[in-house]
């Protein structure tokens, strides 16, 4: 994977890069889906990560519980039903008892869920190839364009200066 | 000048890179205790569960007790780190994954404690309800069906809680190392790269975790409480025990967190880390827990004693006038007389304090299961059924192997994962304002450069 990227310093010059690379998308000729931005950690806060922000994987989580306590139910239930045991009279499927199953299995559910939104959200596995730097281990932000025009190269490369990267650098992905 | 990222991200991958003599002297020892227990084991298969000193009526002995203590250390970390991210405590950063490992091992541990005691643990699946020809399927009414749905459950969420915010970490130490193990770290860490539609997916994914796991983790002790609760054994068949169990849990999970913080402090030169005011922190807590133990242990024996129902006076003194009076009073000390002074005064929470006070904590606890369990069973309602129980050296090593065996795998976990997670340490730098450091050629943090 082929990048042109800056790297910056703090979370306000990363910002003032994005910006900029929109303002920059249709004059260079390039999409916006294609500016990429890798950091070593989260910076809340900043438009560029705060867009990403959404409530579905909580709705989600509902639905895996709901989905878990289902199941919990009726593999209570239909086993006891299909497979009786001797209980003295007592109810075949109890509530309180088959309820510490279910319970464990609505969570189990949530769990599961979670995972498998967290997963499928942030695109990963993903062994395509990723963008990155050794500096940013060491705290820098990378913004920067994916597979670049190649006629606009040196404009871009100036405007990722004039945003205040500290260093601007060509990828070709590991 | 070094910033202070840059420094964080050297300091806590450098005990994966280079390891010091003491840490395998450390492995070591934990190898020796766990192939120890792993001889017992295989001498156990080949004779039999009668080489363990359990017969009528002392079914449960060293095995359940072990399994309730394993499980009970397991609440350090999923529990603590939980309410501590979800209170958004800023001083949890460098504990949490120290915790959250604890958890998964000690479950991990608890779950093949039973594996042992069924004495023929290649049936063991017969505990998984599918369609099967034997037409057997769990009874769903039954405390030891509900353990198995629970801590299957709770070592499922703790292992995915534990993970999830390690695949950063992994990714960094795939972008330091080179050759094969950067391909192993290219594998754990899925590919991630740290774009921010990845960070927000895993800071609510961790949120969601986090209040998941938290009643996942009261539920799963209080399961195993009911094992006993559940039956009507004297002093067992009990509304106390749920909470007893949870509260018992977490303080001696606590003091295996302080133990283990204070063992990777020194073994992997976390100085700068794992700093006293973590030790001051937990050790606070562990005080709080010791008194809520207390009051519990209280609470309990009072209302047996002001009862006065024979068959429970029964086991009410065998455990604290006659033959287990030495072990309970020992647990008394241990859980509350020595801690206490030594948590409740300021000058005394240094970090070899809450150390001390941890480890007399840990021994206490494991008693104290040890004493709900065999002086229970050994005299039951009616008095015909009594009897002793002593344990043979199959379950003393086998005891023993469990505690090397958690050393080994913790030792053994701190030299593949940073035990700080790095990138929630990074985290912690923007609220100081992310300055640079001065650094000392040793690493050592010098100054703070305005």
């Amino acid at each position: 994977m082929n990048a042109l990227y800056g790297l910056y310093v703090d979370a306000p010059g990363a910002q003032r890069a994005v910006d900029a690379l929109r303002a920059a998308s249709s004059e260079l000729k390039f999409n916006t889906r294609q500016i990429v931005v890798v950091s070593g950690e989260p910076h809340e806060g900043y438009e560029f990560t705060d867009s990403h922000a959404t409530s579905s994987p909580y709705r989600w989580a509902v639905l895996g519980a709901t989905i878990g306590g289902t199941t919990g139910y009726l593999l209570t239930t239909l086993s006891q039903k299909s497979y009786p045991l001797f209980t003295g009279g007592m109810s075949l499927t109890p509530a309180w008892t088959n309820g510490i199953i279910i319970y464990e299995m609505i969570m189990l559910g949530a769990i599961l869920t979670t995972l498998v939104v967290l997963l499928i959200g942030a695109g990963l596995p993903n062994f395509k190839g990723v963008i990155t730097d050794p500096e940013i281990g060491k705290g820098k932000i990378l913004v920067g364009v994916v597979d670049p025009p190649q006629n606009s190269q040196a404009e871009l490369e100036r405007r990722l200066r004039l945003a205040g990267a500290a260093q601007v650098k060509q990828s070709t992905g590991t | 000048m070094q910033t202070k990222a840059e420094q964080i991200e050297q300091d806590l991958l450098r005990p994966l890179f280079h390891s010091s003599g003491k840490y395998w002297i450390a492995v070591a020892l934990a190898t020796s205790l766990l192939l120890a227990g792993v001889a017992a084991f295989c001498y156990q298969l080949y004779n039999g569960i009668g080489v363990w000193g359990i017969n009528s009526p002392v079914f449960w002995a060293f095995d359940i007790t072990n399994f309730v203590f394993w499980i009970g250390i397991s609440h350090a970390g999923t529990l603590i780190s939980a309410i501590l991210r979800l209170t958004n405590a800023t001083w949890r950063r460098p504990i949490t994954r120290c915790a959250e490992a604890i958890t998964v091992f000690s479950v991990l541990i608890g779950a093949i404690i039973p594996l042992c005691h069924i004495g023929r643990p290649w049936l063991a699946f017969w505990m998984i309800p599918y369609p099967n020809q034997r037409h057997i399927w769990p009874n769903f009414r039954s405390p030891l069906a509900w353990d198995f749905f629970a801590i299957s459950t709770y070592l499922t969420g703790s292992t995915t809680f534990l993970y999830l915010p390690t695949i950063p970490d992994f990714a960094a130490v795939r972008d330091a190392a080179t050759g094969f193990r950067k391909k192993i770290y290219g594998v754990l860490s899925l590919g991630w790269q740290g774009t921010p539609r990845q960070w927000q997916r895993l800071e609510t994914a961790m949120h969601i975790m986090a209040v998941v796991i938290v009643p996942v983790a009261v539920s799963v002790h209080t399961i195993v409480s009911w094992d006993f609760a559940m039956t009507p054994v004297p002093m067992w068949h009990s509304s106390i025990f749920g909470p007893y169990f949870v509260a018992g849990a977490i303080f001696s999970g606590i003091a295996a967190l302080i133990l283990a913080m204070a063992l990777l402090r020194k073994l992997l030169h976390l100085e700068e880390y794992l700093r006293p005011i973590h030790f001051e922190n937990l050790g606070k807590l562990l005080l709080t827990m010791s008194l809520l133990w207390f009051y519990f242990t209280f609470a309990e024996r009072l209302t047996t004693w002001y009862g006065n129902s024979p068959p429970e006076m029964a086991v009410f003194w065998e455990s604290i006038r006659k033959q287990f009076a030495p072990l309970f009073w020992t647990m008394v000390v241990c859980n509350f007389i020595i801690p206490v002074p030594i948590l409740a005064i300021k000058r005394l929470r240094t970090i070899t304090g809450t150390a001390i006070a941890s480890a007399t904590v840990v021994v206490g606890m494991w008693l104290e299961r040890f004493l709900i369990v065999v002086p229970a069973l050994e005299r039951k309602f009616l008095s015909y059924s009594w009897g002793t129980y002593r344990p043979t050296w199959v379950e003393d090593v086998l005891m023993a192997s469990s505690f090397g065996m958690m050393a080994l795998l913790y030792l053994l976990f701190s030299k593949f994962v940073p035990m700080i997670s790095i990138w929630e340490m990074k985290v912690g730098l923007h609220a100081h304002g992310g300055v640079p450091v001065v650094a000392a050629p040793d690493g050592a943090v010098l100054d703070v450069a305005e």
